[in-house]
């Protein structure tokens, strides 16, 4: 028999600056949805050097954060992180010390990478204080956890 | 006559989102200016109307790094009016998971953000790919004081264990043991960052401060503590307001703070150890001796070193207070509201936050005001701008502002705390 995969969903956010709460919302919802599944739920706000700590010894990590790249509000972007760097401007937003695209490539500088990476980006509509999400975001949000499900189940289910 | 312009579009390793604008004319700078979006203008409006007790949690989200400051002064504020006061092993977690906090952020600053200026990195990426044992220790400091915050703040982002007249829940005796031997590590280590950063090579650049910070008779000062400074202020918290203004700046939507009647001032860690240097651990005084960095210190790039010492004794008290802990009866000590107005002030990673929150008899909040360590400093930021960019008119443009970069990062300015996207820009004519 083999060891169960670890499997960590991961999001980043603060819930009082708007489209940026996204993140938690859809971790919390895909938690939920994935009830009796070994699956760890960590959320991260502020300083992305805990993403190294959040996704250590990870089989697979998920994470969710909003994203502003250009795109229309509520788009959303799926990456696996592989070989290349991550595209910096599409995760170099918002009020993350360090943002996500640097704690990817600071992981992969000390080897701490989980052994997969998928990071969900949405695209942000407005990121001011305390507002509530975007109605666009807020369409996107019950896609984004059903895609994060099916990663999880997938992986659940696959080979090693 | 001489024209140049330069813009720089986004500024590196600071936390949070602004924008700087820098003239200058044959040589000499003719215009600084700070723009800076402050979020905790709409809190104090947010606040109005919640019961007193919504405010440590409310406030502890105007910042990613530094919550539990805003949790420390807002109960503190709240506890003023309730007549109550918070003792004992109650006061002794909120130390605590204080220090945890500022080994939190200060090891942040520190490794990620302001050591790679020093060594010629771009970024923390770079620094790890040729010093990864370093980068690690960093963020394996980082890690123990998020732990702390875990252990008594019941988690470590966003600690929810923090309530008006103490704690809802508080550890066990066994529970904080389990730190004894990450504290111990924590301890070597930081003395090893101090003995590292100290061996950096700093610009020679000094600026007449008026340095504020908290003085407390027996501590080095964090939770409580009369206001300070070097030029004569000694005030109680209540009276900040008779001393200190806020001044609307037409080119910035953040207020400027300055002492009435006299200017610019300083807080944070470089305030705090030229007014409490006799208040640090006898460990971190040592450690400060041996590198040779006595008060008063007048050179901002040096902050990389107080903030290291800082740590030190933040690891070395820390040891202390888990190592004397008593799980106490009660975690809370209860009170009824009342109608008045209180005052906190405490000592965030980044220098004095101040809260002030007038409630009714019922506990609802009237009135609140909260100034950030970020834009008490944003002032000083400015000046040393002024002085700086002429002392360096011959280096080349783009050394030239990864210069003007450093001296603003010198300050850690915060994330949601007082800036939102800091961009850079200067222009010579």
């Amino acid at each position: 028999m083999t060891k169960a995969k670890a499997v960590r969903l991961i999001g980043v956010g603060n819930p009082y600056r708007g489209d940026d709460a996204l993140g938690l919302l859809v971790v919390q919802q895909a938690k939920e949805r994935l009830a009796g599944y070994p699956v760890e739920v960590r959320e991260v706000a502020g300083d992305m050097t805990a993403l190294l700590d959040a996704w250590d010894d990870a089989d697979l990590a998920i994470v969710v954060d909003a994203v502003v790249s250009g795109a229309a509000p509520g788009t959303v972007h799926r990456f696996e992180v592989g070989e290349t760097p991550l595209p910096r401007a599409m995760f170099a937003t918002s009020t993350h010390a360090l943002d996500v695209a640097q704690a990817v490539e600071l992981a992969r500088a000390l080897g701490r990478l989980p052994r997969r990476l998928v990071l969900y980006g949405v695209e942000a509509g407005r990121l001011d204080t305390g507002s509530n999400l975007s109605p666009e975001v807020a369409q996107a949000l019950p896609q984004v956890v059903e895609a994060l499900c099916r990663d999880v189940l997938q992986a659940l289910q696959g080979p090693d | 006559m001489k024209r140049r312009t330069i813009k720089v579009d986004y500024l590196a390793r600071v936390e949070g989102e602004g924008a700087l604008y820098i003239r200058m004319k044959d040589g000499q700078v003719t215009d600084v200016k700070l723009k800076i979006y402050e979020p905790p203008r709409f809190f104090e409006a947010f606040m109005r109307g919640r019961k007193y007790t919504e405010a440590p949690d409310i406030t502890a989200r105007i910042c990613g790094i530094c919550p539990v400051a805003y949790q420390m002064s807002a109960s503190q504020a709240m506890e003023a009016i309730l007549g109550i006061r918070v003792e004992g092993p109650l006061r002794d977690l909120r130390h605590l998971l204080y220090l945890g906090e500022w080994i939190e952020s200060h090891m942040l600053h520190v490794y990620m953000l302001h050591a790679p200026d020093f060594l010629g990195y771009q970024s923390a990426i770079e620094m790890a790919r040729d010093h990864p044992e370093v980068v690690q220790r960093g963020l394996q400091l980082k890690k123990y004081g998020n732990e702390i915050v875990a252990v008594v703040g019941g988690r470590e982002v966003h600690p929810i264990n923090v309530r008006v007249g103490g704690f809802y829940r508080v550890p066990t005796r066994e529970e904080l043991q389990s730190l004894v031997d990450k504290l111990k590590w924590g301890r070597d280590a930081a003395l090893e960052t101090v003995r590292w950063v100290a061996s950096f090579d700093f610009p020679d650049f000094e600026m007449d401060y008026e340095f504020v910070a908290l003085r407390h008779p027996e501590e080095y000062a964090i939770l409580e503590g009369r206001i300070l400074s070097n030029k004569g202020l000694d005030i109680a918290v209540h009276e900040y307001d008779d001393h200190f203004e806020e001044i609307h700046v037409p080119y910035s939507n953040a207020l400027h703070s300055r002492i009435r009647g006299r200017g610019s001032y300083l807080v944070g860690p470089m305030a705090r150890f030229n007014l409490n240097f006799d208040r640090l651990s006898p460990l971190a005084q040592e450690a400060a001796r041996e590198v040779g960095l006595l008060p008063p210190c007048r050179n901002p790039f040096q902050s990389i070193i107080v903030r290291s010492i800082e740590t030190l004794h933040a690891f070395d008290v820390a040891l202390r207070l888990v190592e004397n802990y008593d799980m106490p009866d009660s975690p809370v000590v209860e009170a009824e509201p009342r109608a008045g107005t209180g005052y906190g002030a405490t000592e965030a990673p980044r220098g004095l936050l101040y809260h002030r929150y007038t409630i009714d008899d019922q506990g609802i909040i009237l009135d609140a005001k909260i100034v950030p360590p970020t834009s008490q400093n944003q002032k000083a930021i400015e000046e040393d701008l002024w002085h700086f960019v002429p002392q360096n008119l011959d280096l080349p443009e783009d050394e030239l502002v990864w210069r003007c970069e450093q001296a603003i990062r010198n300050y850690d300015p915060c994330i949601s705390c007082a800036t939102h996207f800091l961009k850079l820009h200067i222009e010579r004519e």
